[in-house]
């Protein structure tokens, strides 16, 4: 089932119309109440009366993650605290996190992104919808909540962890949904086989499965354990959360909600706006957003576009599942992780930034990061205690600064490869 | 006597527990013409710290250092110790009495006047007040130049 068929299946020119439209409000508002987008426009000699056509957006600036650390916490924002009633955050590329807020109205246009989401994977208001995304600050478990609720399913929020109990509501609840990042739907597979559930026990049909790169063998294997069809969903913090695109049944690349955030696609390189079908990096315009709209952000994913018609009817653009990225953010277990962050703890602990190396593993079906420092003379202790509280401190600050555990690990001096010129600091050993 | 004379270098060496580290270690002293004088080792899992007591510590440091090792020099009493059962507990009651906390201690091979030579690290704060303390009740500190001509 299609949830709102009249925009998701919408004549392409029509569609144009309205995004048009949206754009011009969107911008005239930012000019008058967003000092940084004001700044910006000015900078760029725009008037933003005088966008004429979908062409015209090409000209407006870019926004990346390093324009939101001059505007942080929200000075961004174009309505004022109290018209806000939600905040998220997610990790900025050193220690500054991104700070997104939402009026009443954009808790329910979200709502309705994740509601397409959902119909777009299957789901109906019969399904039993088992959240395994994180509930906090990350957007990945509110959002499919509020979502979940909209479209009328049952909505159990597990929100990540607590396998065992997960896997108990699964199978006593009968849950027909699963909403969790790839890697820990593996987990959750894994386990069930340790525990000898046969997954023709469950009553799985269909998983929402994002906020982290994951293969094809990933798919097979997840769709293969658990017995169910996983559709890649896609989102981020800056543009509203998940809701921003998914997989229909087709499984042929994912629907944008494009009547919300317009997509580009451009050369990393030089910012040239590039032809549907050709790959770059993915950029969004927010044209329905009321208290946080970014226009033009550069995602740093690689993707494509493709604006023909869907055998499942939608007319919306789609883009190809994403394989890769144009900067240097990691993803560890589903959250964002930028080196610039380590670095950041680093050289705050000790004055000087010591040579370093980010070595990621998979344990299992985990992503493991470790971060190796080098001793040297500020960093050494005569006592094994007092190397081990190194450690121990060491691993405290960058857990409170990046959200995640990680392991630290002295080594000797110059056993970490010097280079000329970009320091190769991240050696990612994971397969895919 | 000044305290410092009183007080003996030891070089610290931070080893990852890959094999060779410490031949490779004795190998580089070797060459640089420096001998060790008595050594400790203390490790965990994922590393270990040896404890050197050489005859040119400041040497010793460089060559190291030279060579890539993270290496530290710390602070260390060489005490003489009566030979006989009891000696020890004797030196360490007074310093239990003093107050003074005892990170870690080693023991040379080599007798001095049929006494034993133990090496005690402490609090870098206490060294001072325990030095005197310790010459007040007659033991004896060996001076880092002894220790080195060992």
């Amino acid at each position: 089932m299609i949830w709102d068929p009249e925009n998701e299946c919408m004549d392409p020119e029509q569609r144009r119309e309205v995004q048009l439209h949206r754009l011009r409000a969107t911008v005239a508002r930012l000019a008058a109440n967003v000092p940084y987008y004001r700044d910006r426009f000015a900078e760029a000699g725009i008037n933003p009366l005088d966008i004429k056509s979908l062409d015209d957006l090409q000209y407006l600036p870019f926004t990346a993650k390093d324009g939101m650390r001059e505007t942080y916490p929200t000075g961004m924002f174009a309505v004022p605290m109290s018209e806000v009633v939600r905040i998220h955050s997610s990790s900025g590329t050193t220690g500054v996190p991104i700070v997104a807020g939402y009026t009443r109205t954009e808790i329910e246009i979200w709502a309705h992104t994740i509601a397409r989401t959902i119909c777009l994977g299957g789901g109906t208001s019969a399904d039993i919808l088992q959240i395994a995304y994180g509930y906090g600050l990350f957007t990945g478990g509110l959002g499919l909540h509020y979502g979940g609720e909209l479209v009328g399913c049952t909505v159990i929020p597990m929100s990540a962890g607590n396998t065992k109990r997960q896997l108990m509501m699964m199978r006593d609840l009968k849950t027909t949904m699963l909403a969790c990042t790839p890697s820990y739907a593996l987990t959750l597979a894994d386990e069930a086989v340790d525990e000898g559930i046969d997954p023709g026990e469950l009553s799985l049909k269909s998983g929402l499965f994002g906020a982290e790169v994951w293969s094809t063998g990933s798919r097979d294997a997840i769709e293969q354990m658990l017995n169910l069809k996983a559709h890649d969903i896609y989102g981020l913090t800056e543009i509203i959360g998940p809701g921003v695109s998914a997989e229909c049944g087709c499984q042929c690349g994912l629907h944008v909600c494009d009547d919300h955030f317009i997509p580009e696609i451009i050369d990393p390189d030089t910012g040239r706006v590039l032809p549907a079908g050709e790959r770059g990096e993915l950029v969004f315009t927010c044209i329905t957003k009321q208290a946080f709209p970014v226009i033009r952000f550069r995602t740093r994913d690689i993707t494509r576009l493709n604006y023909d018609k869907c055998e499942c009817g939608r007319t919306s653009v789609r883009m190809d599942r994403v394989t890769g990225r144009s900067d240097d953010m990691l993803i560890i277990r589903g959250v964002n992780v930028f080196p610039g962050q380590i670095e950041n703890v680093l050289v705050n602990m000790e004055e000087t930034l010591p040579h370093y190396q980010l070595v990621i593993t998979k344990e299992g079906r985990l992503d493991v990061l470790e971060v190796q420092v080098e001793v040297s003379p500020q960093i050494f202790a005569d006592t094994i205690k007092g190397l081990e509280s190194v450690e121990a401190k060491i691993q405290d600050e960058l857990a409170g600064a990046l959200g995640i555990q990680c392991r630290v690990k002295l080594v000797e001096p110059k056993t970490i490869e010097r280079s000329i010129g970009k320091a190769k600091r991240v050696i990612d050993l994971r397969e895919e | 006597m000044a305290l410092a004379d009183n007080v003996t270098k030891q070089v610290s060496v931070f080893l990852e527990n890959k094999s060779g580290r410490l031949a490779e270690v004795c190998e580089v002293l070797g060459e640089a013409d420096v001998n060790i004088r008595a050594l400790c080792i203390a490790d965990t899992s994922d590393f270990g710290i040896l404890r050197l007591i050489v005859n040119d510590p400041a040497r010793a440091t460089r060559v190291l250092q030279e060579r890539g090792f993270g290496v530290g020099e710390a602070d260390v009493l060489a005490l003489i110790v009566p030979d006989r059962p009891g000696g020890l507990a004797s030196v360490l009651a007074l310093l239990r009495d003093a107050g003074v906390n005892v990170e870690y201690m080693y023991a040379f091979f080599i007798t001095v006047d049929g006494d034993a030579v133990v090496l005690f690290r402490i609090d870098d704060a206490a060294i001072a007040d325990t030095v005197q303390m310790l010459e007040e009740n007659n033991i004896r500190i060996l001076t880092a130049d002894e220790v080195y001509a060992l």
